[in-house]
C-alpha cells in the first residue's frame, strides 16, 4: 500500500471513476485520445514518468467519473498492453480490468501499402485482427495482411 | 436465395451456394443471352483504368439485358483528374444509376466506393487486389468443361506471387475440395497468406518448379504470364523464363478432359501450337465472362 500512497501523492485520489495504471511513458497521450479523454469535460489527472517496479518508468491516467466498457479498453491494447484499470467507486477499488486485444482496430493504424485507398483519399482505416499472438492484421480495404504495426498521424 | 443489393467487391465475399446460383444463372444466358430483362435500368461503368477487356464484355453484357450503360473508360475524362474525390464521384453517380460496375487502379478503391455508393457496386478490378468476376468466370469455366466443381486437382502455373487472379481462385475452389498444385519459380511462390486458405480448408497442395511433372493427372492447367519485372535479378528471370511455356508437345499423357485456361492476354507462355488442341480453352474461357457477368447484374439487381 505504501507504493500507492505515494503514487497518490503525485496524482491526487479520486472519489469516483477509473485510474488507468502501467501506461508506457511515450504514449499516455495516446491512450488520452484513444479513450476520448482529451475531450472529456471532468477532471483528468495525468501523471507520467513515474517509477513502477515492473516496468522502470509509466504513466498513468485519473479520470473522475468515467466508467469504460471492455470494447473501448480493448482499444489501447496496441499502444499500452499491459494497462490495468482501476474502477474506484467511494475512494475505494471495486473492480480491476485488463487491455485484450479487440476482433477490429479502426482508425488508429495506418495500412502499410503505399497503394491502399486509405493512403489516397480520406478514410478512416478499419483492419481485421487475424492473429493476436503474435499480431497479424488486415485491411478492410486493400485486403494486405501486415504483421508490422504503424500508427496513423 | 437472394443476392439483390449485395455488392461484389472481393470473392469472399460470397458464399459456396451463392457462386452456384451465379453459375446456374450463367448458364441461363449462355442458352438465351438477348433478353430484355434490364430495360429500365441504367449501368454505370466507370474505368478509372483502362481495361478494354473487362469493361466490352461488362457493357456488351449489360446491352444485351437491354440495359442503358452509362459511365467512362479514360480516366483524362474525368472530374476526378481534376481534383474531384472518389467519394464525391461515387456519390454524385449513385444518384443516377441502379448499379455500379468500377475499375480502379488503387486497392481498396472498390470497398470504399461500395460503402459511399446508395446503389450495389461490382468490382471489375482494384489495383492488385481483386478482380472476383474474372474469378467467377474462371469458376464457370472449370464447370462447364469438367461438369462439377467438386475433387478436382488444380494446376496453377506461373507468377502465383502477384497474380490475383490465381488468389481469388485458389480461395473460390477452397470451398470444392480441391487438391492444389502450384508451379512457379521460387521467387514467385504463392504468398503464405494464400496457402492459409488452403490449410484452414483441409486442403491439400503440392509446389514443383518443373511443369512437365504434373500434366498427367491435371483436370485444369491455369497458365498465367510471368513479367520480368517481378524478378530482382532479371538474370534469374532470364534463367526461369523459358520453363513455364506451355507446348502442344507436352501435353502428350494429359487427360483426354484437361483444359487449359488463362486469364488473358497471354504472351507467350502458351505456345500457339496448343490453340488447335482440345484442351485449349482460354478463348471459349474470355466468352464465358459475359454470361457470368449478366448473372452477376441480374441477380444484384433483383431481375432474377
Ligand atoms: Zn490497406
Amino acid at each position: 500500500m505504501t507504493n500507492i500512497s505515494k503514487k497518490e501523492l503525485v496524482v491526487s485520489a479520486i472519489e469516483n471513476g477509473t485510474v488507468i495504471d502501467h501506461i508506457p511513458v511515450d504514449t499516455v497521450l495516446m491512450v488520452l485520445s484513444i479513450l476520448g479523454l482529451d475531450k472529456y469535460e471532468d477532471e483528468v489527472l495525468i501523471g507520467n514518468n513515474l517509477d513502477s517496479k515492473k516496468y522502470g518508468k509509466k504513466g498513468i491516467i485519473k479520470a473522475r467519473n468515467k466508467f469504460f466498457e471492455q470494447k473501448d479498453i480493448n482499444k489501447i491494447a496496441l499502444v499500452a498492453p499491459k494497462a490495468t484499470l482501476i474502477v474506484i467507486k467511494n475512494y475505494e477499488v471495486v473492480e480491476k480490468k485488463f487491455v485484450e486485444i479487440p476482433e477490429k482496430i479502426d482508425t488508429i493504424l495506418k495500412c502499410i501499402n503505399p497503394n491502399c485507398i486509405t493512403n489516397k483519399e480520406i478514410v478512416d482505416t478499419k483492419f481485421k485482427v487475424v492473429e493476436k499472438n503474435p499480431l497479424k492484421i488486415q485491411c478492410r480495404y486493400c485486403e494486405k495482411t501486415m504483421t508490422n504495426i504503424r500508427f496513423a498521424e | 436465395m437472394n443476392l439483390k443489393g449485395k455488392n461484389l467487391i472481393s470473392i469472399s465475399d460470397y458464399n459456396k451456394q451463392e457462386y452456384l446460383e451465379i453459375l446456374r444463372l450463367a448458364k441461363e444466358f449462355e442458352e438465351n443471352p438477348k433478353q430484355e430483362i434490364l430495360k429500365n435500368k441504367v449501368v454505370a461503368s466507370i474505368f478509372f483504368e483502362p481495361s478494354t477487356r473487362t469493361r466490352l464484355s461488362f457493357e456488351s453484357a449489360a446491352s444485351m439485358l437491354g440495359a442503358k450503360v452509362i459511365g467512362f473508360s479514360n480516366p483524362s475524362a474525368t472530374s476526378q483528374s481534376k481534383g474531384e474525390s472518389l467519394h464525391d464521384t461515387i456519390k454524385m453517380l449513385s444518384a443516377y444509376v441502379d448499379i455500379i460496375v468500377m475499375r480502379h487502379s488503387i486497392e481498396g478503391a472498390a470497398r470504399y466506393a461500395a460503402e459511399v455508393a446508395s446503389v450495389p457496386l461490382i468490382n471489375a478490378g482494384d489495383g492488385a487486389n481483386q478482380h472476383p468476376t474474372q474469378c467467377m468466370l474462371d469458376l464457370y469455366s472449370i464447370l462447364k468443361t469438367q461438369n462439377t466443381l467438386e475433387n478436382l486437382n488444380i494446376t496453377l502455373v506461373g507468377d502465383l506471387k502477384y497474380g490475383r487472379t490465381v488468389h481469388s481462385l485458389v480461395q473460390a475452389m477452397c470451398n470444392f475440395n480441391a487438391t492444389f498444385h502450384l508451379v512457379s519459380p521460387t521467387e514467385l511462390k504463392l504468398p503464405s497468406s494464400v496457402k492459409m486458405h488452403i490449410k484452414e480448408a483441409n486442403l491439400k497442395y503440392e509446389q514443383y518448379t518443373n511443369l512437365e511433372d504434373v500434366i498427367p493427372f491435371s483436370d485444369i492447367i491455369y497458365m498465367t504470364r510471368i513479367q520480368r519485372e517481378r524478378f530482382s535479378d532479371p538474370l534469374e528471370y532470364e534463367k526461369v523464363k523459358d520453363s513455364y511455356i506451355l507446348d502442344a508437345a507436352m501435353l502428350k499423357g494429359c487427360k483426354e478432359t484437361m483444359r487449359i485456361l488463362h486469364p488473358l492476354p497471354r504472351v507467350n507462355e502458351i505456345a500457339t501450337d496448343v490453340d488447335k488442341t482440345p484442351y485449349a480453352y482460354y478463348f471459349q474461357q474470355a466468352r464465358n465472362g459475359v454470361y457470368v457477368r449478366q448473372a452477376l447484374m441480374t441477380a444484384i439487381l433483383g431481375v432474377k
